[in-house]
């Protein structure tokens, strides 16, 4: 039921989701405002909403090793939307989502694309969120995401929330929440390269209202040019739990980067921990990169390509 | 072959409010062959290894590569000419694993098998390491073997080594002279080792005595090892192969 993909339409979903066809499995591709393809799968339902733009995607409890990929594309300069997607997870899934979304913006008026995504993650189920964002398009018009999850883990639940920005989005403001239950646990990754003037905010949340739950927030992160960053983090223990929140990053140029980690214990046995650094990139890497045959430049290249991996 | 001709480096001297010469007035010609450099700690050997491989320029002087005048060549041009340089202190980078950077330092794309083989010569079991960031998490002993590895792989003309023994316990410290007596005999070119210890000096061609900014000796081992070790005799019970050239000792000497 999927129509064809453009060049472009290819290109996005390529940097967004490593997607080179449409995928196999359970889908729904988005582009443009509507609906470009859906697949659903014995397991995964994948339904509309009513109420508002956006789907629910309804996982069987039980459900192992499948995957869900719902990449959003904006081809359509001055296009602005607001989407809210909704995930029911079962019990004792073993489940991978993908999101994500490009923009390519050839015109001169700004495009945006904001998802508001909430998570409910069943008992004892494993989740692995993959979000990229990449924005291109030779056009003046400001290309703008501000994303928005709110997850809520059930007890012995695991998810895992990788987030990539690596290029192309003028603005962006993040906003993450989690409330973490008994023996559940988080893991969320951020990688995020800015440059030029452009502007990231990153807000992170998490709750550990349950016994033994964990939270394990790492943003990593390369300012270039005029570009400013802001990260947020904020872990809250409740209980007998284990927060670590950790911002490193590469500042460059006359890039700003801020950096608020926040922690509030209430519980005698929270152990919540933070650590931000804050700097360039030491001389002696690039020295030693450039003795081994790299120009200054390659060397910074590899020195970031790898801080990002 | 390499030449310094009255090459000096000043630096200054912020509390003093005064230039300080940290290299007075080199002149020295290295051919191929393995080449030790020693003397007391502070003497002006780390500075005169950085000298060469472009890190720092000299206030004063010419210093020439194979017949080229590389005193104002970047260390990328330097490197790329073929002067490899392995710090005393290696550098560690977030994200970057061993192999990357033997990648890197070979200038090609290598299989797995070739810098497998890299590490192995150092005495590091490949698979251990060879996917490891090269961050925190590894000792100093393990990345001081992954800098020798890295010059291994480049195999220029001219390898610099900035005191590899330093940082390297006394049983891996046996494989490190087989690491280096292997360099002497397959590689070509020349090989200069920074070191204050007697084994390492004791296969060199020709060993270099720095002190004070200055070269104090300069000729085969055979004439100047004995001469440094007068006075050096180890204490009864010691172990002489691991006697250390310290500075007391070739003060004393150079006197």
């Amino acid at each position: 039921m999927a129509a064809e993909l453009t060049a472009i339409q290819k290109t996005l979903l390529e940097n967004i989701a490593d997607l080179h066809e449409i995928p196999s499995g359970a889908y729904n591709i988005r582009s443009d405002g509507g609906m470009l393809g859906r697949n659903t799968t014995a397991n995964i339902d994948i339904v509309t909403k009513t109420d508002k733009p956006g789907i629910d995607i309804i996982i069987k409890p039980g459900t192992k090793n499948q995957s869900v990929h719902i990449p959003v594309l904006i081809t359509q300069t001055g296009l602005k939307e607001m989407v809210y997607n909704e995930f029911f997870i079962g019990e004792d899934c073993d489940v991978v989502i993908v999101a994500g979304c490009g923009i390519h913006n050839a015109g001169d008026e700004g495009s945006e694309h904001s998802g508001i995504h909430t998570f409910h993650v069943g008992k004892n189920s494993k989740v692995k969120y993959v979000e990229k964002h990449y924005g291109t398009g030779e056009g003046t018009g400001e290309r703008v995401m501000n994303p928005s999850t709110e997850i809520y883990m059930e007890e012995g639940s695991h998810l895992e929330m990788e987030t990539i920005q690596i290029e192309g989005i003028n603005s962006t403001d993040r906003r993450t929440y989690a409330k973490v239950e008994e023996n559940a646990s988080i893991v969320i990754k951020e990688k995020i390269m800015t440059h030029d003037n452009q502007v990231a905010v990153t807000d992170f949340k998490a709750e550990l209202v349950g016994e033994n739950s964990s939270a394990d927030i790492v943003s990593r992160s390369v300012a270039k040019n005029h570009s400013k960053q802001t990260f947020k983090s904020n872990i809250i223990g409740t209980s007998a739990c284990k927060g670590h929140s950790e911002c490193d990053a590469i500042i460059m140029d006359q890039a700003i980067v801020e950096a608020i980690p926040e922690l509030t214990a209430a519980n005698i046995d929270a152990s919540l921990i933070h650590e931000a650094a804050i700097g360039k990139i030491a001389g002696e890497q690039l020295i030693k990169l450039m003795t081994l045959g790299l120009t200054e430049e390659e060397a910074e290249e590899q020195i970031i390509n790898g801080f990002l991996k | 072959m390499l030449e310094l001709r009255n090459v000096s480096y000043q630096v200054s001297d912020d509390d003093a409010g005064e230039q300080k010469e940290i290299i007075k007035n080199i002149s020295l010609t290295i051919e191929d062959g393995f080449v030790a450099i020693t003397g007391p700690n502070g003497g002006g050997k780390s500075t005169l290894a950085k000298l060469i491989a472009g890190i720092y320029t000299p206030t004063e002087g010419q210093i020439l590569f194979n017949g080229d005048d590389i005193t104002n060549m970047s260390i990328t041009e330097r490197s790329k000419k073929g002067i490899t340089f392995a710090f005393q202190q290696p550098v560690r980078f977030k994200g970057l694993t061993v192999k990357d950077l033997i990648k890197i330092a070979a200038g090609k794309n290598i299989n797995i098998n070739e810098a497998c083989g890299y590490l192995s010569e150092v005495g590091l079991c490949a698979k251990e390491y060879i996917d490891r960031e090269v961050n925190a998490s590894l000792s100093g002993g393990e990345l001081k073997r992954i800098e020798i590895a890295m010059a291994i792989a480049r195999k220029t003309p001219l390898t610099l080594f900035d005191e590899p023994e330093a940082g390297i316990d006394l049983w891996s410290f046996q494989n490190l002279i087989h690491v280096f007596e292997n360099i002497h005999e397959h590689a070509g070119g020349s090989i200069i080792i920074i070191s204050h210890q007697e084994r390492i000096l004791n296969i060199a061609d020709k060993i270099v005595v720095i002190a004070g900014g200055e070269i104090k000796h300069y000729g085969p081992k055979d004439e100047v090892l004995p001469e440094l070790l007068k006075g050096a005799v180890p204490a009864p019970g010691a172990v002489s192969d691991d006697t250390t050239l310290g500075c007391p000792t070739l003060l004393d000497k150079l006197k």
